[in-house]
């Protein structure tokens, strides 16, 4: 039995020692925002923030989850009500398929917390962990680059 | 077009009414679909190359936790008739597509055994207990040391592994090369590449026992053609058949064809009467989904003393992998290779020779840009070779060989005739700033970076009509698409198509085209597509053709519902038909204020009794299909200009500026074309500089993880610079050109011409990709011993 926060929800659940962390979001609490797209940590898109920090939820047990804080795409504005960052994401064009998206919005998220991001080559090597195959990177970064400067006031 | 006369929402910047929904979480791709009793499906896949299958013994994993059945060639057999692609094409051997393999197999991951148990975890413990042995086979690794007589064959009944050849052929050639004042050659080889895209493919088929009919639900870019297919295949009537693409994440061509894996879990639904998943696993992916690219190239050519293109020989080979693929075949990749390798310039003579050569390795099918990355990557090193020779600017090389405007419509050398489009247009528009890049590169090399700039030209056949198979010689129709426009009795447009999205947009574009035509909103109008049932005939998305086809269509439909709103409001407003428009949602008489909502006349024709005559009820239908077929087909040429800097200790080359211009006619979304751009380019870098699928001697694969199979990253994708030409196109609807492709078209040639030119002062000829570090370096020590 684990106890996870996910999104502010609290959920207890039984399960296998070997049920990754990506597979327990998406198939036991049916929050399928969270992609999988090699289950090597290496694409990036299922990218999640635990505890704080992004991680890979192909790389972690949901029992490493246990007593833990996570956040996942659907912690972040609603179809109604996007959040900042969704909403450059729209005005910038910085998604096409939209399946490595829940993971470079993650990943942004801990970005934008933790990282002054001043030049757009910071922002570059910050998303170079998580892979795209439709846009060619430059409007996720100016999408970024954008809530930077808002936030900024700049 | 004047530009202020044209409908403002065709043109214009819309948001994508994708985007919501993907952005928070509710995209509805393959894998979030899951259904009451649905079971999983792993496969145990062949470890060998080119083997008999000796025995399978499935004894163990039968018993293990949650295996509800398994399945290999034998149990499938008398529940499906088999399937290969055909082709008028002389020459050509097509391959049965086995669906798991049956007495051989043929490549490293071919599906041998299926296991269906509760979950994929279960499914998967209990493939690891399958055992099956093998006798190995003589190995067909090299498609030109297995193209001869003699060799050991990996399809017996084709007798031959040249699944396909071709010649192409325009004057006298030879004539042609005695008379050259220079002559230009190489061995030019692009390496194989898998198309990745971040979604691996995933099939649920569901099968309703009551009905007897079968929804598949696929990550295909080709819902029509899979339906037809497996109609054929399981003996179902497309009525009980529907084949249904959800949110794909990413096609590029790699989800554009017919799998084993989709026909079989429609096979095991069928057959246990549950819901049948199969999500491939990035393993799987690289090792089955249909790679691409891996072409050798001899070529030659031939020009006057002022570099005007005299003639041009070229024989290729294709490494096409172990089967032909359905329905595009083998050849799609290879001749498009040597059909397209004129390209945008006048070619008097021309002697192309293509075999595509079967190999115990991973099918080949259709990736983005399908042979003319090849063929434009080798014409462009020749014309940057020849005018090196010359002493010429590439610059000038290019301007003095391309067609000009006056030319068209101009037969190339191959046969393909393009029609008028903005080819002089787009080398001048990258050229703008050309003498400065030189001067910027001159004062880069007097510190001896390394720092070089590359030219690339090419003109695409996109949007291709009834006149032209996509593929040479295929049975299945691919000139035409359907569009259904419906308003409802609430006034709520709805659009069908048989198109399928795999992320770029067509839910946006497409609205857009039906709002500027019916005169509503982008907002009001709701775009299906994807789904075979939605219309009678549709092939799906592939080949750079859903916005001119599907786009075309939506017109033809719209205005023809158009047609019958304006007739209905004629009779509500008892004006004349003339006098009345219909804009932003709003039906009204021109120049007065009477007006009604598209609400209100829906209302009116459907609901509200005696509103209207009986023999105008009757004869009014707020609905068309239509179809649309450009016969021919559309040409987009481009242009691309890019600038790199290798650094001479780690030999890692950076792209730091790079622009395109190109002509893909009218556009809808300035947006959504240029991500379009921007992601065919960095594909086209990623198979410049990184991308490449290695297989061992024995046919093993050794990039079977996205640690191995490198694609590019943010790091290395620049921003780029790119322009629209709107060449205006006489007898087509929507004056649209296709061009999700064209990125990855210029970008390998751009990059190999840019590379070549920063080490030219070692007379160094890129003319092998992707040029990693490690390729380089031993050119560039080569050349220093």
């Amino acid at each position: 039995m684990i106890k996870v926060t996910v999104n502010g929800t609290i959920y207890e659940r039984e399960v296998e020692p070997r049920l990754l962390l990506a597979d327990f979001l998406r198939h036991k609490l049916g929050l399928t925002g969270t992609h999988v797209g090699c289950e090597q940590g290496v694409c990036g898109a299922c990218t999640i923030i635990l505890n704080g920090d992004s991680v890979r939820s192909c790389l972690c047990f949901a029992v490493q989850a246990d007593d833990g804080e996570v956040e996942t795409v659907e912690g972040l504005g609603t179809v109604e009500n996007l959040n900042p960052l969704q909403t450059a994401f729209q005005e910038h064009h910085a998604l096409q398929c939209g399946f490595c998206t829940p993971g470079m919005l993650m990943t942004g998220v801990d970005l934008l917390r933790k990282y002054p991001l001043a030049t757009d080559a910071e922002i570059r090597e910050g998303l170079s962990g998580n892979l795209c195959r439709c846009t060619g990177y430059e409007n996720v970064v100016k999408a970024i680059r954008v809530v930077v400067d808002a936030e900024h006031g700049r | 077009m004047d530009v202020d006369a044209r409908p403002k929402t065709i043109g214009a910047r819309v948001l994508r009414v994708e985007d919501p929904r993907l952005l928070a979480g509710q995209g509805r791709f393959i894998d979030d679909l899951n259904l009451p009793g649905m079971l999983h499906v792993a496969f145990v896949r062949s470890d060998h190359a080119h083997a008999l299958i000796v025995e399978i013994d499935c004894a163990d994993a039968a018993v293990m936790p949650g295996v509800k059945a398994i399945f290999t060639a034998a149990e499938i057999e008398s529940h499906m008739n088999p399937i290969r692609a055909t082709s008028t094409m002389a020459d050509y051997h097509a391959t049965e597509l086995p669906v798991l393999a049956r007495d051989k197999v043929r490549y490293v991951g071919e599906a041998v055994v299926a296991v269906v148990a509760d979950s994929r975890y279960l499914a998967e413990d209990a493939a690891e207990q399958i055992m099956v042995s093998y006798e190995p086979l003589a190995d067909v690794i090299d498609p030109i040391a297995n193209a001869v007589a003699g060799a050991p064959l990996l399809h017996e009944d084709a007798g031959t592994n040249v699944l396909a050849a071709r010649t192409f052929q325009r004057g006298d050639l030879e004539e042609a090369l005695e008379a050259a004042a220079v002559r230009v050659s190489g061995n030019f080889r692009m390496h194989r590449k898998s198309p990745s895209a971040m979604e691996n493919r995933g099939y649920v088929a569901d099968y309703d026992q009551g009905r007897r009919s079968l929804t598949l639900h696929s990550t295909t870019q080709i819902p029509g053609i899979i339906r037809d297919a497996l109609v054929e295949m399981l003996d179902i009537p497309g009525n009980r058949l529907r084949v249904v693409a959800p949110d794909v994440g990413g096609g590029f061509g790699g989800k554009g064809a017919l799998y084993p894996e989709e026909v079989l879990v429609c096979i095991i639904a069928r057959q246990l009467g549950h819901p049948i998943k199969w999500l491939s696993d990035r393993l799987e992916d690289l090792m089955t989904t249909n790679q691409a690219f891996d072409e050798h190239v001899e070529a030659e050519l031939a020009c006057d003393g002022e570099g005007h293109i005299l003639g041009l020989r070229a024989e290729v080979i294709g490494d096409v992998g172990a089967y032909s693929v359905y329905p595009w075949t083998a050849a799609i990749e290879p001749v498009q290779v040597v059909s397209f390798l004129p390209g945008p310039y006048r070619v008097p003579n021309y002697f192309g020779r293509v075999r595509a050569v079967a190999t115990s390795k991973t099918p080949t099918g259709a990736y983005r840009g399908v042979g003319r990355p090849i063929s434009t990557f080798v014409m462009e090193r020749l014309m940057d070779m020849a005018a090196a020779k010359l002493g010429l600017d590439p610059l000038e090389m290019r301007r003095r060989n391309m067609v000009r405007a006056e030319e068209f419509p101009y037969k190339s050398a191959s046969g393909i005739v393009w029609d008028r489009a903005g080819f002089m247009e787009c080398l001048d528009k990258v050229a703008e700033t050309y003498d400065e890049l030189r001067r910027d590169q001159a004062a880069a090399r007097a510190q001896g970076r390394w720092v070089g700039i590359g030219l690339a030209s090419y003109a695409e056949l996109t949007g291709l009509g009834s006149r032209i198979a996509v593929a040479p010689g295929m049975p299945v129709n691919t000139g035409t698409e359907t569009a259904t426009v419906r308003i409802d009795s609430t006034g709520a447009v709805t659009a069908y198509f048989g198109v399928a999205s795999q992320g770029q947009g067509l839910e946006t574009t497409l609205a857009q085209v039906v709002a500027s035509e019916l005169g509503v909103r982008v907002e009001d109008v709701d775009v299906i597509q994807g789904d075979s049932a939605v219309v009678a005939h549709g092939t799906g998305t592939y080949a750079s053709r859903s916005t001119v086809l599907a786009g075309g269509a939506a017109i033809n439909s719209a205005r023809a519902v158009r047609d019958q709103v304006i007739r209905a409001a004629a009779h509500i407003f008892e004006a004349d038909a003339g006098d009345i428009d219909a804009a932003d949602g709003r039906i009204f008489v021109k120049g007065t204020d009477r007006v009604l909502s598209f609400r209100e006349l829906a209302r009116a024709v459907y609901s509200e009794m005696g509103r209207l005559p009986r023999e105008l009820r009757e004869s009014i239908e707020l609905e068309a299909t239509r179809m649309y077929d450009p016969y021919f087909g559309t040409t987009t040429p481009a242009s691309h200009l890019a600038v790199v800097e290798v650094d001479p200790e780690t030999y890692h080359v950076s792209v730091q500026h790079y622009v395109v211009a190109e002509d893909c006619g009218r556009v809808i979304n300035p947006m959504i074309v240029d991500g379009q751009i921007h992601g065919g380019v960095a594909q086209g870098i990623g198979a410049a500089l990184m991308e490449e699928v290695v297989h061992d001697g024995v046919g093993q694969i050794q990039t079977a993880s996205l640690m191995d199979y490198v694609v590019p990253t943010a790091v290395e994708i620049p921003n780029m610079v790119v322009h629209h030409l709107e060449t205006v196109l006489p007898d087509n609807p929507g004056g649209f050109r296709g061009m999700g492709e064209g990125g990855t078209i210029g970008a390998p040639a751009a990059i190999a011409n840019a590379i070549t030119d920063a080490l030219a002062p070692m007379s160094i000829d890129i003319n092998e990709l992707p040029i990693t570090p490690e390729r380089l370096f031993r050119l560039v020590i080569a050349k220093q011993e």
